[in-house]
């Protein structure tokens, strides 16, 4: 279990209840805890874990090997990091009322753009050429927020519209940098970045953490985080407030896409093959999912970033939990959809006023209505 | 195919196909990656041959087209129009219908999807241009489109992996890493497997054909199924996921836990050579020589069968460095 928990905790202080009114006669504790936006979503993943548990008793066992965690557990940590990265950047996107199709595209433009450089560099296997690689990955994708966020925020196009550009054409950008083929190349130092271990913690969790963190930091120990919330509710009304709000949406989808960029070279790192085709398929969707399922609504205005934490851990723990429940690849998907819509059910504001029934009903509150 | 799981959405679909044609930038070239066509230099009796490939996707395609490119050569008498679609239709339908018009002997081309050949088919029949489908098919309301068609045999090659496992671990407990689901190749390669030795398949999961989940996938069955000793991978790349999920959990790969794939790319051999994989079959890309022969035939007038089967060979761990080392893809 404390894989998981390991990765709650930083988070846990950055999500203060933004939605509760302060003035709110005192409900009980388990009443309280029963209507955090959180506690769905987790009841979800700590039963889809004990269950996979029961199933199977070595799936709680982590080891110490080498030095370096080991166990199922740790391996879902690894796999979240990807989707966590993609969903940091999606939320914010999302409290503006926006949204980026794009960045399981910039995922393949960025690891296609890094192993083009290592392939061609003189000396792929030192440190120096696999940090060039990565800030050039990182620099391709900050272009692409730049373009992102220029056609929404300057433009004002359709944010759907805007990043469907990038995330039909960027696919081609990545084919053109590879030219079609798969680009395969050896180097340990970007290799180490998607399957070693600092501290005997994978590297991809340790990047997702230090991302998470410091995303938590700009958004909600300075006013970012409620100025984004201010655009996703009404855009007009807050640049009539002194909102930056041109600025502020341009920042995010930059944010997207860096996180992005950096979440494709997580991800390609440990096979270190850009196929341009495949990298990032659909992440985009993983992402939104990620988002969803932490309790943020499409409609933006309010976001929640330890949801997020919990949407990703969910979406990998239900991979993980379909090799543990034995169950036949025909019928994975109807497997995972299944696990989703209950989540998203469980989440449902109108099966929430039903079990918090009777006299609770009375008090207005805004609850984080979720889009399934 | 991304728009089709978009789809859902009229308008998104609409935005996105416009949006396709947007990013076909350069498709004005008559022909992208066209490889001078000799219209004027006839040589004569050289059979002029016209082939578009669908792309350059992964390592196995590429050396498909360049055992095409080595075997149809002036030398070999032919006279070679190559042109790679780059994994788009247009591209394609544009490069057979300039076949039709340069009047070549024969087409041959590589579908980069089944459906919507229908016109251009149609076209190539009018035009009795004789056709040769070559590793994939099609699916078309034109009646008898192509002479014939040469390819792979994926049950086959999942028979002849099962038939190893069957003669040398006929106990094995076998977890089945299967392809993308749905694609010919996961298909009939699990049909064939199973066919032979099904009944010793404890598990199965798909790992896409990517190395990646190839790897979470064996993560994942090294819990489910603490009793697997056996490995069936659809192809080369997942085995190579395997055998990292195995070395993570410290057991040794081709020891404790026996890996079987299909494939036979240089990375796969090699693994094979270091004793970490036990058995590969090869799904051979470079059958240049094979399809030489069956243009000549064509081009004769003789009758050739429908289907050719390209042949594949098996290996297991007495392959030699040398060999792997001439290996192109």
């Amino acid at each position: 279990m404390s894989g998981p928990t390991v990765e709650l905790t930083p988070d846990t202080p950055s999500s203060p209840p933004p939605a509760q009114p302060a003035a709110q006669p005192r409900p009980s504790v388990a009443r309280r805890i029963m209507q955090h936006q959180l506690f769905w979503p987790v009841v979800a993943l700590i039963a889809l874990i004990i269950l996979c548990g029961i199933k199977n008793p070595t799936f709680l066992t982590i080891e110490l090997r080498d030095g370096n965690l080991f166990g199922q557990l740790v391996d879902i940590a690894r796999m979240s990091a990807t989707p966590l990265l993609l969903a940091l950047g999606m939320a914010l996107v999302i409290a503006t009322g926006g949204i980026d199709l794009s960045v399981g595209a910039v995922m393949a433009i960025s690891l296609a753009v890094s192993l083009t450089y290592l392939d061609g560099a003189a000396n792929p296997g030192s440190v120096s050429t696999a940090a060039v690689a990565v800030l050039l990955g990182v620099a391709v994708a900050l272009a692409a927020g730049l373009f992102n966020g220029f056609m929404v925020s300057v433009l004002g196009v359709q944010p759907f519209i805007a990043t469907m550009i990038l995330m039909v054409a960027g696919r081609g950008v990545a084919m053109l940098i590879t030219q079609g083929q798969i680009t395969t190349v050896t180097s340990a130092p970007f290799k180490f970045l998607g399957s070693g271990f600092v501290f005997g913690i994978p590297t991809p969790v340790i990047i997702a953490l230090i991302m998470l963190v410091a995303v938590a930091i700009l958004v909600r120990r300075t006013a970012l985080g409620m100025l984004l919330e201010s655009i996703g509710i009404n855009r007009e009304a807050s640049r009539l407030a002194g909102v930056q709000s041109r600025n502020i949406t341009w920042l995010v989808y930059i944010v997207c896409a860096l996180l992005a960029g950096l979440a494709g070279i997580v991800y390609g790192a440990p096979t270190m093959a850009a196929d341009a085709n495949n990298i990032g398929l659909m992440k985009e969707m993983d992402a939104i999912m990620c988002v969803v399922l932490g309790g943020t609504a499409l409609s933006g205005g309010k976001f929640y970033l330890s949801g997020t934490v919990v949407g990703a851990l969910i979406l990998s723990t239900i991979e993980r939990a379909v090799v543990i429940f034995h169950i036949p690849s025909q019928i994975t998907p109807l497997f995972k959809a299944l696990v989703i819509i209950v989540v998203c059910v469980a989440q449902s504001p109108k099966l929430r006023e039903l079990l918090r029934d009777g006299a609770a009903k009375l008090r207005p509150r805004a609850l984080p209505e979720v889009a399934s | 195919m991304r728009h089709s799981k978009l789809g859902r959405i009229a308008v998104a679909a609409i935005a996105t196909l416009s949006l396709a044609t947007l990013t076909a930038c350069g498709s004005d070239d008559p022909a992208p990656g066209s490889t001078g066509a000799t219209s004027g230099g006839d040589k004569g009796g050289n059979i002029k041959v016209g082939f578009s490939q669908l792309g350059a996707e992964s390592g196995w395609r590429t050396a498909n087209t360049e055992s095409i490119k080595a075997n149809l050569t002036a030398e070999n008498g032919f006279d070679l129009t190559f042109v790679d679609a780059q994994q788009k239709q247009e591209n394609q339908i544009k490069a057979l219908r300039d076949f039709i018009d340069q009047d070549v002997d024969i087409i041959a081309f590589s579908p980069v999807i089944e459906t919507g050949w229908d016109e251009v088919l149609q076209d190539i029949k009018d035009a009795e241009i004789p056709l040769v489908l070559v590793d994939r098919t099609v699916d078309t309301t034109v009646e008898d489109p192509y002479v014939t068609w040469i390819g792979a045999d994926f049950t086959q090659e999942g028979r002849t992996a099962g038939e190893w496992v069957k003669k040398n671990h006929p106990d094995a407990k076998i977890f089945e890493l299967q392809g993308t689901m749905g694609s010919g190749a996961q298909t009939n390669r699990q049909e064939g497997f199973r066919e032979v030795i099904g009944d010793n398949v404890i598990g199965e999961a798909s790992g896409n054909f990517t190395r990646a989940e190839g790897k979470a996938a064996v993560e994942g069955a090294l819990a489910a199924y603490p009793d697997m000793d056996l490995i069936f991978a659809h192809n080369d790349d997942m085995g190579l996921g395997a055998v990292e999920a195995l070395e993570a959990a410290g057991k040794k790969p081709g020891v404790d836990v026996k890996i079987v794939t299909v494939d036979g790319v240089r990375d796969g051999l090699q693994a094979l050579h270091d004793g970490k994989f036990n058995y590969v079959v090869e799904c051979n890309p470079a059958f240049g020589n094979q399809l030489a022969d069956l243009l000549r035939s064509v081009k004769a007038g003789e009758t050739v069968p429908k289907e050719t089967i390209v042949i594949d060979e098996a290996f297991d761990q007495t392959i030699t460095q040398e060999f792997i080392d001439a290996r192109t893809f």
